[in-house]
């Protein structure tokens, strides 16, 4: 009796938590697709289903174009980090050299070192002398060296896999990049699928960035930042700024269906490995 | 012996291929930006005129005459203490309710985590909708029920509390931690406890809580962290509450409802960007830094006491 009203109150708990996380996405999306008047109201289901608000936002002038500068951004931006911090992570976890634990500590002071720190020199370094203001490149191109995180994340996880693998590889006359793409890299896919998602989302997400480098020309803007200006063009049309809300969490909540196993897994590798 | 140097050689020529990204990217984007932030801090520069050496003005403006310094400060420390304390209470305590469900367990964990993966521009948008005071589901359930309707994002003393709201919401990630080191704590200490005739309270108290502290120093410590980089949430929310057009060269004075959600990082931008003051943006660049680099000792001496590093 005792074990049964046990698991009545935590799943009665766990509803109750579960209603706080899931009501607002209803909400949103309830909102989405009411008419413009009614989204004004204080409704909370729609009169009519207006499907047509997502097809609206859809072809908003500039939002097929977000939609590409996001994925080039978010799958150019992890490609260069995935490629750039590999070999890195791999030196920091299997080399033994002088300076390794200061190089180890720049690595963690580099992670948590807010962006706006070094913004304003580099604006002007992108802006002034290399004239890219206005794109996504300031963005993209520092993926081709290295991102922190990834580089750390990838460093604790190498550590794991026994030296003894690539040791035997070595012997058998492997050298030092072959172990590491044919042994070290088929071991370590759980991590690296985690950086890759990571990566991908800090890109996606960023606001940041785009809101620094693109800002001026929005024809460089990427969904995020265009999303806020989103609510501009359309004053407080709610219904169709939740729609274009809907729209820009959806691939990421899709993505998660398929990827789950990655994304659990790295969130677990930064809290007790990291 | 020359083989031995030669060996030597190759090693370090090694190395150096093998860290040659990370080396550029360190100096390129860390080590100069870092340099120019200090010697900007000293200049009068607007990004057009050549910069002028002006000693410590800029220092001096910010720390004295700067309106947004010491409310945006103030902001940080609240969000610390009652933020960071509530993600981590919270975060702790969904991780322990999922550890103890028993039908539905994978359904219940996607629902916690799915909020953190929510861009954090659409979910700022979607709580500024949601807790509207005039039109928002919110309010309007609080009003059927005869509850008192907060003008949250648009009440100075409620648009903090509406962005821990949203905080919570996004709690997925230490959920996770937390359900991961939950599962960790040896079965045989509960057991041994329970056969010393420990109850629920002290079976958390003297086993959960011992095995898990390095955790929760872990989570408290990024959290404080995060918190120093807090951005993207208060400016939108602010942007969105006060109803201001967003997009080029729109001017937002960051903070509404009166200061109330300004945060460090909102003045870099503020400053550098909008009045066009690199040297009192590059100020408050080197504040944000300093604490930055504080809360990150304490990090990494929690992270040697786990040995991970």
């Amino acid at each position: 009796m005792t074990r049964f009203l046990h698991w009545v109150g935590v799943h009665a708990l766990a509803i109750a938590a579960a209603l706080f996380f899931v009501l607002p996405f209803v909400f949103v999306f309830l909102t989405a697709l009411m008419s413009d008047q009614q989204a004004l109201t204080r409704d909370l289901w729609p009169d009519t289903w207006h499907w047509e608000n997502l097809r609206t936002v859809w072809e908003t002038p500039g939002f097929l174009t977000w939609w590409k500068n996001t994925l080039l951004y978010a799958g150019l931006g992890t490609a260069l980090t995935l490629l750039s911090s590999i070999p890195v992570a791999y030196a920091l976890a299997r080399f033994k050299f002088r300076g390794r634990n200061v190089a180890l500590m720049t690595v963690i002071a580099t992670m948590m070192l807010p962006a706006q720190v070094v913004i304003v020199p580099m604006y002007l370094f992108w802006a002034k002398q290399l004239h890219l203001s206005g794109t996504l490149w300031p963005l993209i191109i520092p993926m081709a060296f290295t991102d922190a995180f990834s580089v750390f994340l990838l460093r604790q996880f190498l550590l794991t896999i026994p030296k003894d693998y690539v040791d035997a590889a070595k012997v058998d006359g492997c050298g030092e990049f072959k172990a590491l793409v044919r042994i070290v890299l088929p071991m370590a896919k759980p991590a690296v699928a985690a950086v890759a998602l990571f990566q991908f989302f800090y890109c996606w997400n960023d606001y940041f960035g785009p809101q620094i480098y693109a800002s001026e020309n929005s024809a460089a803007w990427t969904l995020s930042y265009g999303l806020e200006s989103f609510k501009g063009a359309h004053h407080t049309n709610w219904n169709l700024t939740m729609a274009a809300t809907l729209l820009v969490m959806a691939p990421v909540i899709i993505l998660f269906f398929f990827a789950q196993k990655a994304f659990i897994e790295g969130v677990t590798l930064t809290g007790v490995k990291g | 012996m020359t083989s031995l140097r030669q060996k030597h050689r190759r090693e370090t020529l090694r190395n150096l291929v093998f860290l040659s990204p990370w080396l550029i990217g360190v100096s390129v984007f860390f080590v100069y930006p870092l340099v120019s932030t200090i010697y900007f801090s000293f200049m009068k520069y607007d990004g057009f005129r050549p910069p002028t050496w002006i000693g410590l003005q800029n220092w001096q403006y910010v720390f004295t005459s700067y309106p947004f310094f010491w409310p945006a400060l103030r902001n940080t420390l609240w969000l610390v203490v009652v933020m960071v304390t509530l993600r981590v209470l919270f975060g702790l305590g969904i991780g322990l309710l999922i550890t103890k469900v028993k039908t539905g367990a994978g359904l219940f964990r996607t629902a916690f985590y799915l909020p953190y993966l929510a861009p954090p521009v659409a979910a700022t948008m979607a709580f500024a909708f949601l807790l509207n005071p005039g039109t928002g589901p919110v309010n309007s359930i609080l009003g059927s029920i005869g509850l008192p309707q907060p003008g949250w994002f648009n009440d100075p003393s409620w648009s903090k509390p509406a962005l821990t709201m949203l905080a919570l919401w996004g709690i997925g990630d230490l959920m996770v931690i937390f359900m991961a080191s939950l599962l960790d704590v040896p079965k045989e200490q509960y057991e041994a406890a329970s056969l010393d005739g420990a109850g629920a309270w002290q079976r958390f108290r003297f086993v959960t809580l011992p095995n898990i502290s390095p955790i929760v120093l872990f989570a408290v410590v990024t959290g404080v962290i995060q918190t120093m980089q807090y951005y993207t949430q208060p400016l939108v929310a602010g942007k969105v509450a006060s109803g201001v057009i967003g997009g080029a060269g729109q001017q937002f004075e960051p903070g509404y409802p009166d200061k109330s959600t300004l945060t460090l990082p909102q003045l870099v931008y503020h400053l550098g960007f909008q009045r066009f003051d690199t040297g009192g943006a590059s100020v408050i660049a080197l504040v944000l830094f300093a604490l930055a680099m504080v809360f990150t000792a304490f990090l990494l001496r929690s992270m040697s006491e786990r040995s991970a590093v």
